[in-house]
């Protein structure tokens, strides 16, 4: 079925009872040529761009809960292409390319909502590297506006701009950047990829991985065997657990990071402002809520949920930037595993296993990476060779030393991300 | 989450920073290898269970303990100094 406005004025019109349900529930067939564990956003992209680009339709992804029930349904949901090192700029700016295209390629309203990024900046010296950055951002074909004082004044009113520990100087505006509907980016993914013959297989837990002779042969699920020829590993938080049925050891930390939403308010807040000095980001959602978090809490965690020094030191940042936030009210708070890497910056490679691929290491940045992610994800496992966007996401820089993309500067080591 | 610290007793998480996977304590010799230090400073075992941490009590004594702590729970159930653990 497909979805328009006329459609839902004649759905309307005979009392909603004839929508269709967006994707089949197939039970698993003993094989196929392509199994992605898990069922996120990652996941389903891959798959859909599996089918799409590529015209593998005998796919299937398998999911140990419900589809989009990870980390794409418990993020802030930002969308952006603002990152500075090769590597980095060139695959973000592919991803925000494909989410610029994504609502007409899928049928699918996923809000992406262009309302502009603007990162704060508190001193001369972070004026120069916002300048820098801004270059870099132009010289990889995207945009970037560095803001003065004065632009910052007429756009964020509301913040607190004399605050004596960092007053703000000004700002590097991104006008492409902007949010997304994060549910519906997974359920636009699933339905594409399912109306491309792809089995979305919920409720089925991976427990094994079959090697036979260095080549992968399938997977043992609390659903039975299933045999495959290529596996994908695209699982977030949970990368090294299910690495480990493979045998495998990967340069990863599982973190909680946390982040909160106030009840609804009327529209004040108009772009996604970051506070780097303070640990802090904000946007509005659609539906009114003011969407922030924080940092990580720093410790490995696997528990979904955080601690309140973390909460305590969010809001007191929140507050330092913009004190009306203190006349609203919090309505909810959780928690999300990230899979955290050495350099801060992704795995999308093969692994010394033929037919098995890896894709996770994506930090707490992965969602605006969910196209351009599982697009080259599928590019890798269709061909065998990477995507020219993600080419240097590879599993072995940290061995060698070689090609570690170190965004922000702090060394290329865990717990300094 | 209270951290038992041998010297001060349970104290808040406040006071104390997260050093990462206890397996720092072993360095590898200067001439283990490539493979030895590949382990050692990147490839963690990241378990979803009972792990062992370094923690450093900055805003009390000072002291670097080993913590053992559930990543599933949050439940931490012992914490000894890290000098007693590493034998140096």
């Amino acid at each position: 079925m497909r979805y328009s406005a006329l459609q839902i004025l004649k759905q309307g019109l005979t009392g909603n009872r004839r929508w269709e349900r967006a994707w089949r529930k197939p039970d698993p067939k003993p094989s196929y040529d392509i199994i992605i564990i898990g069922g996120g956003g990652h996941g389903l992209a891959t798959a859909y761009y599996l089918a799409a680009v590529h015209g593998q339709s005998n796919v299937a992804v398998l999911e140990r809960g419900y589809f989009g029930g990870g980390n794409v349904g418990r993020n802030t949901t930002i969308v952006r292409a603002n990152y500075g090192l090769p590597g980095n700029s060139e695959f973000y700016s592919h991803s925000l390319k494909l989410w610029e295209g994504l609502e007409q390629e899928l049928n699918f309203n996923v809000m992406h909502s262009q309302r502009g990024v603007i990162n704060l900046f508190h001193s001369d010296g972070q004026r120069d590297a916002a300048a820098r950055r801004g270059n870099a951002m132009i010289n990889q074909g995207d945009d970037a506006i560095l803001l003065d004082r004065g632009d910052c004044r007429q756009m964020l009113p509301y913040l607190d701009f004399d605050q004596t520990r960092f007053p703000i100087y000004g700002g590097l505006y991104h006008p492409r950047g902007g949010t997304a509907r994060h549910d519906a980016v997974a359920w636009g993914f699933a339905r594409g990829a399912d109306q491309r013959g792809v089995d979305l297989i919920d409720n089925c837990e991976v427990t094994g991985i079959d090697i036979q002779n260095g080549h992968v042969t399938g997977v043992q699920t609390t659903r039975g065997a299933i045999r495959a020829k290529k596996i994908g590993i695209v699982v977030a938080g949970n990368s090294s657990r299910v690495a480990a049925m493979a045998g495998m050891r990967l340069p990863i930390e599982s973190h909680v990071l946390q982040a909160f939403v106030t009840e609804g308010l009327k529209p004040v807040i108009d772009h996604v402002v970051t506070y780097g000095m303070g640990h802090f980001y904000i946007s509005q959602s659609d539906k009114g809520g003011l969407v922030f978090g924080g940092d990580l809490d720093f410790y490995p965690s696997y528990a979904s949920r955080g601690n309140l020094p973390m909460v305590e030191h969010v809001m007191e940042a929140g507050m330092t930037l913009m004190p009306m936030l203190g006349k609203a009210r919090l309505l909810r708070s959780w928690g999300g595993i990230m899979d955290m890497s050495p350099d801060g910056s992704p795995i999308i490679d093969r692994t010394g296993i033929r037919g098995l691929y890896l894709n996770c290491g994506w930090c707490y940045g992965g969602f605006k990476a969910v196209p351009g992610s599982g697009n080259c994800f599928a590019h890798l496992m269709a061909t065998d060779r990477p995507h020219d966007a993600a080419a240097r996401y590879k599993l072995s820089r940290f061995e060698t030393g070689f090609g570690l993309m170190d965004e922000e500067g702090t060394g290329a080591q865990h717990n300094l991300h | 989450m209270l951290i038992p610290c041998p010297l001060c007793g349970a104290r808040d998480l406040r006071e104390f920073t997260p050093k990462g996977a206890a397996v720092t304590l072993h360095r590898p010799d200067v001439g283990a290898g490539l493979d030895a230090w590949n382990d050692y400073l990147h490839l963690r075992d990241n378990p979803a269970g009972p792990t062992r941490e370094l923690w450093w009590h900055g805003s009390g004594c000072g002291a670097w303990l080993v913590v053992e702590r559930n990543t599933l729970t949050h439940e931490v159930s012992g914490a000894r100094l890290a000098e007693e653990e590493a034998g140096a």
